[in-house]
């Protein structure tokens, strides 16, 4: 008991601090990203190649004023920020981001229900923008609010809709059973099996995370800067980091279930590793792999403009939802007929 | 006038040419600048933007073209400096001498505080001298308020040599002429 504890413990910490290096990296990945598909060179003065602009980012958003405005609610204003980085540290927990090291399974908690945990957590996101919204008491956060609840409710749907396929495929909802399911070669990955209902939790993904063409929420032209208008130093730093935690969270969820997680069909990397380097090796492969789904994110939001409301709501509602329904019914009759 | 829209198909419908469009664009760009080199970035102090030849930067003091300092200290552009910028200390009676013939005085102290300074170029406009030239400088620092004031010295030497009008030497030439004015035939 107490050895499990320990190693809990160190498992917990060490996958905190590498998503926290994550999220300031992304960060700094999107701005040269973005500055590269803009013609631009984007930050590379502190460090060797701007390495370090993370650190000079995280050290001037703790010294700047830390401004309250005097109209907004307190406990709502101090709350909102607080819980913008919860969901996606709380469904770490979840993610199996590697097979093993020794006898370490690589998760830090390997539930049976799994992916509902996750969509309990997610849900919980949107009561930090909602709450910034209300809290700030004035307009336009208040519009970025509404808009954000209005979004996450009908997206949150759609994105539980389409995953059922892919449980009643692999008939668990243990995201470690997920990746067993797709060690059977590359076209087992569920992404090739259940290519619409990757689209549609896609698509999802990026109206959970906030991300373009879905930022509603924020809307810069619009609203501003939307939800965290009202918002400085630190307060608003984890409103951004939140954004990106979730995005990491979303794509590492998105490589658990349509990419076969840690594993490759390749060099028998399908198999949970006997030895500490194979277990390493598929901590980096699936790091791999959530670094593209980084890339595909950063890359969309400098692609492509900003979806109307009723667009996304149309879209949400009208296009997502129904063909996730008949995707499940499609999958059921598929799997009732070969029973 | 009115435009008439032309109903999407079924495939632009999909999004899916827009989105390509959009892949291919972002891609282009993205690869011409990482790996072609191709950013429109200027690498700010390192390099630096040619000045066009009439731009209005800070005001220094000039010399003339044989080294002395063309102001008289007239005081004309600390009066007519709208934010104030210019202290001019006058030598006084018994102050020091203009250090070329036919100038009565030259400032004993002459500062801009170029922290006030707007570069508007009407002390160069107002100065009958021409001592005194808005230059191409244009981003002044310094780690304290004392240190953006610029005295005498430092704006001469900013300055430079301007030959332009030689007022004084045409005068001493006319006044010289004016000794031998019977002209001796």
């Amino acid at each position: 008991m107490g050895q499990f504890t320990l190693f809990t413990a160190v498992k917990v910490f060490v996958a905190f601090n590498l998503m926290m290096t994550m999220v300031a990296y992304v960060v700094l990945a999107e701005r040269r990203v973005c500055a590269f598909m803009q013609d631009r060179i984007g930050p590379n003065r502190v460090g060797p190649l701007g390495l370090l602009q993370p650190a000079a980012d995280g050290i001037k958003s703790f010294f700047k004023e830390e401004f309250t405005p005097a109209h907004v609610r307190k406990i709502y204003f101090i709350l909102a920020p607080a819980i913008a980085l919860m969901p996606a540290i709380l469904n770490l927990a979840v993610i199996p981001f590697g097979s093993q090291i020794g006898h370490q399974p690589m998760v830090l908690a390997n539930l049976n229900v799994g992916i509902l945990y996750t969509f309990g957590m997610v849900s919980l996101g949107v009561y930090s923008i909602v709450l910034a919204g209300y809290a700030a008491n004035s307009k336009y956060p208040f519009l970025g609010g509404i808009r954000s609840s209005a979004q996450m409710i009908s997206y949150e749907i759609s994105m539980g809709m389409s995953v059922i396929p892919v449980f009643m495929l692999v008939g668990s909802l243990n995201l470690n059973q997920v990746i067993g399911y797709q060690a059977q070669g590359l076209l087992s990955w569920l992404v090739f099996k259940q290519p619409l209902a990757f689209a549609i939790f896609l698509g999802a993904a990026f109206a959970e995370t906030n991300r373009t063409p879905f930022d509603l929420p924020e809307a810069e032209q619009e609203l501003a800067g939307g939800y965290n208008i009202e918002y400085s130093s630190i307060k608003f730093a984890l409103f951004f980091m939140g954004e990106y935690a979730n995005m990491i969270l979303a794509s590492a969820m998105m490589v658990t279930l349509f990419f076969g997680g840690w594993t490759l069909p390749w060099l028998g990397l399908d198999q949970p590793a006997a030895t500490l380097s194979g277990g390493i090796a598929h901590i980096a492969i699936f790091l791999a792999k959530v670094c593209v789904f980084l890339f595909g994110f950063i890359w969309v939001r400098w692609m492509w403009p900003r979806f109307r409301y009723d667009q996304l709501m149309n879209l949400g509602w009208c296009r997502f939802l129904p063909l996730a329904l008949a995707n499940i019914v499609v999958t059921a009759v598929w799997l009732w007929l070969r029973s | 006038m009115i435009v008439k829209r032309k109903a999407l198909n079924f495939w632009e419908r999909l999004y899916l040419p827009a989105i390509i469009g959009g892949i291919k664009v972002t891609a282009r760009h993205f690869a011409r600048t990482l790996f072609g080199g191709k950013a429109v970035t200027m690498q700010y102090p390192e390099q630096k933007w040619a000045v066009p030849p009439d731009y209005r930067g800070a005001p220094y003091l000039v010399r003339d073209q044989e080294g002395h300092t063309k102001c008289v200290s007239c005081q004309l552009c600390e009066f007519v400096c709208p934010p104030k910028a210019i202290k001019i200390i006058p030598p006084g009676p018994a102050g020091q001498l203009a250090d070329r013939p036919n100038a009565e005085k030259m400032p004993a102290e002459f500062e801009i505080n170029m922290l006030r300074c707007i570069f508007c170029g009407f002390c160069q406009e107002v100065c009958p001298e021409e001592a005194i030239f808005l230059q191409k400088d244009y981003s002044l620092t310094g780690l304290s308020r004392e240190e953006m004031i610029y005295n005498k010295e430092k704006l001469l030497e900013l300055g430079g040599t301007h030959g332009g009008i030689q007022k004084w030497k045409h005068k001493l030439e006319e006044a010289r002429e004016q000794e031998n004015f019977p002209v001796k035939s």
